[in-house]
């Protein structure tokens, strides 16, 4: 028999409880468990079903992105800034792109800017079309909608590997510009899957919004005020749906998003309802922004003449560049000493400084609400553990 | 046709009765009909599985297994290959006895159940005059399995699905066995044969089946789904909710007990599925006197799938409830719910024949949904909302 075998089996371990009878159960939820969501750890102790003390570990998927980008040239930590958020490689570029462009002072081309804001708004539909597909998964729905948001996503990724050559690492813009130009037909290409998307999100609606079994489940659960969420620097649909009007695409104008009419939704509750429901409607306003954008792109360059792919030595200076990725506020910090490499690189990632929260959304709710609650953060472990 | 069964049997026991002493006879009999439900249904199971996987492939618009076999129909086979040749992992701190007793034990009352079960026209293994008492005696036993499973087990996942399995069956077992007791009311007896029997009759129409009266209607669905939560099928499957507990109280179980848990609950299923049948949709009897020709045995699968269809596509739209909101819809709207049902099936036999009973009856039950209905999300602040935009 080996050592393991003969050793005594451990109790459980319980804790003891602040007040009233009874012990709390330490439950520790991943790292391997089928819904959090990658290599992701939650320690809870519960009270019968009820979480009373929870805390997040992370860590598992740390990879040494910042590190790594401060020993390598600006232009090798492109497509590694794909493999941030492995679902929005695009926006992760934009926001990269940004940051070195600022710290450069490299001018990018209208045609650029009108494919850039293009890709990240597609990168917004399929990721809100998947994380509500994740949501329901968490709920329980046996993957109906997940199978269907997939469904959607796949014509979009088929989008995008015509016009990167990857379906997810797309690695796509450069430093005052774009790659490569579009491929002949691909405007009417997206036009169509930008026509068809609307009855997608009716189809999804009609089979989820009204569901009472959904609304028992998401609303009122998971509740996270405007001050808490201000105060701990969440960003994104999360902030919104707490009643928080900040969405950088209005704040910063980044791109060329002044020219496109649309609106910020707002929830009033900061429930995990207000926040799917947002999703939602934030999916049609991506559209909008899509059909006005695909109807205007201008011919012309697609990179700043200036900009040096080799050799690339921007001048000494900081800068931080910031988008509004689908997960939230996406920045970039670069400083620059005057070599090849940045002489310090560090990520804003949305995904982790949203998880901050986790706890305060989820004492006092069920087991099966920390699920629910966690799906409704919208995190990829690819961002938070860097 | 209709008796090729039945007589088969008499004409195999009369070959044998040639052969071997008398009192090996009742034995031997009684092994044919255990065999003959063990194979039947585990064959049932068997389809059972891949019209699941495909079905729900469908629904969630993909193919579902299709490599083995034509159309991948032979995918159950493959499945049963894997369960038997994967090691079994029993954890080092589990109670080895209970741990290896718990699939055994849920899985012998599954099977037990079907010997009152009216499968076709003489076909049924015991017929007890108290079938129905029965029927819910052995399935009660379930619910122990399961908390051995859970408990034995030594793994936190599989103690809290366990608890939740046990407060959840015992929660559905009262509207469960609730809802039957109109039919029993109305028939005057607890004898299964009899009920069908009692619904063989053609009027107008309809068939005489409880389910085209007001009291059957709302019995029969109030059965289904307490059905559906003694069964832990979506969307009452928290005891193995998988997004929260991993597989609760079968997490730790690999190989062929694992399949055992599969194949009880698939036969809970299917029993209690064959008991609605039973009770509301006719039995064996035929919708239309101009059918009558097709094998009894025949209407009651055909039933039996239809049900079953029933239950995948509940599963492929449903999101799962909560723990809270499911013992809620237990105890503030099912049970409510069935104990009116019973006074509507008093009216429906007191007030006499024509419109007036369908009136009374029908009016108590809608009423007592409307009002329940109501009462179910009242001051949770549940409701649809709109939303505004910044400017």
């Amino acid at each position: 028999m080996s050592a393991i075998a003969e050793m005594p089996p451990k109790k459980f371990e319980l804790l003891p409880k602040e007040s009233g009878d009874g012990e709390l159960l330490e439950v520790a939820m991943g790292p391997h468990h089928p819904s959090t969501h990658g290599v992701f750890r939650m320690d809870v102790a519960l009270d019968g079903e009820h979480v009373v003390k929870l805390k997040p570990v992370f860590g598992y998927l740390h990879r040494n992105h910042e590190k790594i980008a401060e020993g390598t040239t600006y232009l090798s930590s492109m497509p590694y800034t794909d493999r941030l958020d492995y679902f929005c490689s695009l926006t992760n570029n934009w926001a990269y792109a940004l940051a070195v462009e600022k710290l450069a002072g490299l001018q990018v081309p209208e045609r650029a800017e009108f494919i850039r804001a293009v890709t990240a708004e597609l990168t917004r539909l399929q990721n809100h079309a998947c994380l509500i597909g994740f949501l329901t998964q968490d709920m329980g729905a046996s993957g109906t909608p997940l199978m269907y948001a997939f469904r959607e996503r796949e014509k979009i990724l088929d989008l995008f590997e015509s016009l990167t050559g990857a379906r997810m690492m797309c690695n796509y813009m450069r430093f005052g510009g774009c790659r490569c130009d579009l491929p002949d037909g691909w405007l009417a290409q997206a036009q169509k899957v930008v026509d068809e998307t609307p009855k997608f999100i009716d189809e999804f609606e009609r089979l989820l919004a009204e569901n009472e079994i959904l609304m028992a489940r998401t609303q009122g659960v998971g509740k996270l005020s405007g001050e808490l969420a201000i105060n701990a620097g969440v960003t994104g649909p999360i902030l919104r749906a707490a009643g928080v009007n900040y969405d950088l695409r209005k704040v910063d104008k980044y791109g060329i998003y002044e020219r496109f009419e649309f609106k910020v939704p707002l929830g009033d509750h900061g429930d995990t309802y207000d926040r799917y429901m947002i999703r939602v409607l934030e999916m049609r306003e991506s559209v909008k922004i899509l059909q006005q954008a695909l109807k205007s792109i201008p011919d012309g360059p697609i990179i700043d003449p200036k900009a040096k792919l080799r050799g690339f030595r921007p001048k000494v200076g900081e800068a931080y560049g910031r988008i509004e990725a689908p997960k939230g506020e996406l920045g970039f910090y670069l400083i620059s000493d005057g070599g090849p490499n940045p002489y310090r690189y560090r990520v804003r990632p949305p995904s982790f400084i949203n998880l901050t929260v986790l706890e305060d959304m989820c004492v006092g709710q069920m087991i099966a609400d920390v699920v629910i609650i966690l799906g409704s953060v919208d995190i990829v472990l690819g961002e938070v553990d860097r | 046709m209709d008796q090729i069964f039945v007589a088969l049997k008499h004409w195999l026991l009369g070959q044998l009765a040639t052969i071997l002493p008398a009192w090996l006879l009742p034995v031997v009999s009684a092994l044919m009909s255990i065999a003959a439900i063990i194979g039947v249904f585990a064959t049932l199971f068997a389809i059972m599985t891949i019209l699941e996987r495909k079905g729900l492939g469908r629904i969630q618009n993909r193919y579902g297994p299709n490599r083995v076999g034509p159309f991948g129909f032979l995918q159950p086979a493959a499945d049963g290959i894997k369960a038997i040749i994967k090691e079994d992992v029993v954890p080092r701190a589990a109670d080895k006895v209970v741990h290896f007793l718990a699939p055994v034990v849920l899985v012998i009352p599954a099977l037990l159940v079907y010997s009152v079960l009216p499968i076709g026209r003489n076909m049924v293994a015991i017929d007890l005059d108290a079938g129905l008492l029965f029927f819910f005696a052995v399935g009660a036993a379930s619910e122990l399995a399961v908390f051995m499973a859970g408990w034995s087990s030594r793994n936190k996942y599989a103690l809290l699905g366990a608890m939740r399995a046990v407060a959840q069956m015992v929660s559905y077992e009262i509207p469960l066995i609730l809802s039957t007791i109109s039919v029993v009311m109305i028939t005057g007896t607890l004898s299964p044969v009899k009920i069908v029997e009692a619904q063989s009759t053609h009027a107008g129409l309809l068939p005489d089946w409880f389910v085209f009266t007001p009291w059957g209607f709302a019995g029969f669905i109030l059965f289904m789904i307490s059905a559906n939560a003694e069964a832990n099928r979506s969307p009452f499957d928290l005891p193995e909710g998988e997004s929260e507990l991993v597989a609760g109280y079968f997490t730790e179980y690999s190989g062929f007990k694992f399949a055992l848990f599969f194949l009880a609950e698939y036969l809970g299923l299917f029993a209690v599925s064959g008991l609605g049948i039973t009770l509301f949709l006719g039995g064996w009897n035929s919708p239309f006197a101009a059918l009558d020709f097709v094998p009894s045995w025949a209407w009651f699968f055909a039933k039996l799938l239809g049900l079953i269809v029933l239950f995948i596509w509940t599963r492929g739209t449903l999101p799962r409830l909560r723990v809270d909101q499911l013992m809620n819809f237990a105890w503030k709207f099912m049970i409510p719910m069935v104990l009116i049902n019973l006074v509507a099936a008093a009216a429906w036999h007191y007030v006499g024949g024509g419109f007036a009973r369908w009136f009374v009856s029908g009016a108590i039950v809608l009423g007592s949904y409307l009002l329940l209905g109501r009462g179910l999300f009242h001051g949770k602040g549940i409701t649809k909302r709109t939303y505004r935009y910044a400017e």
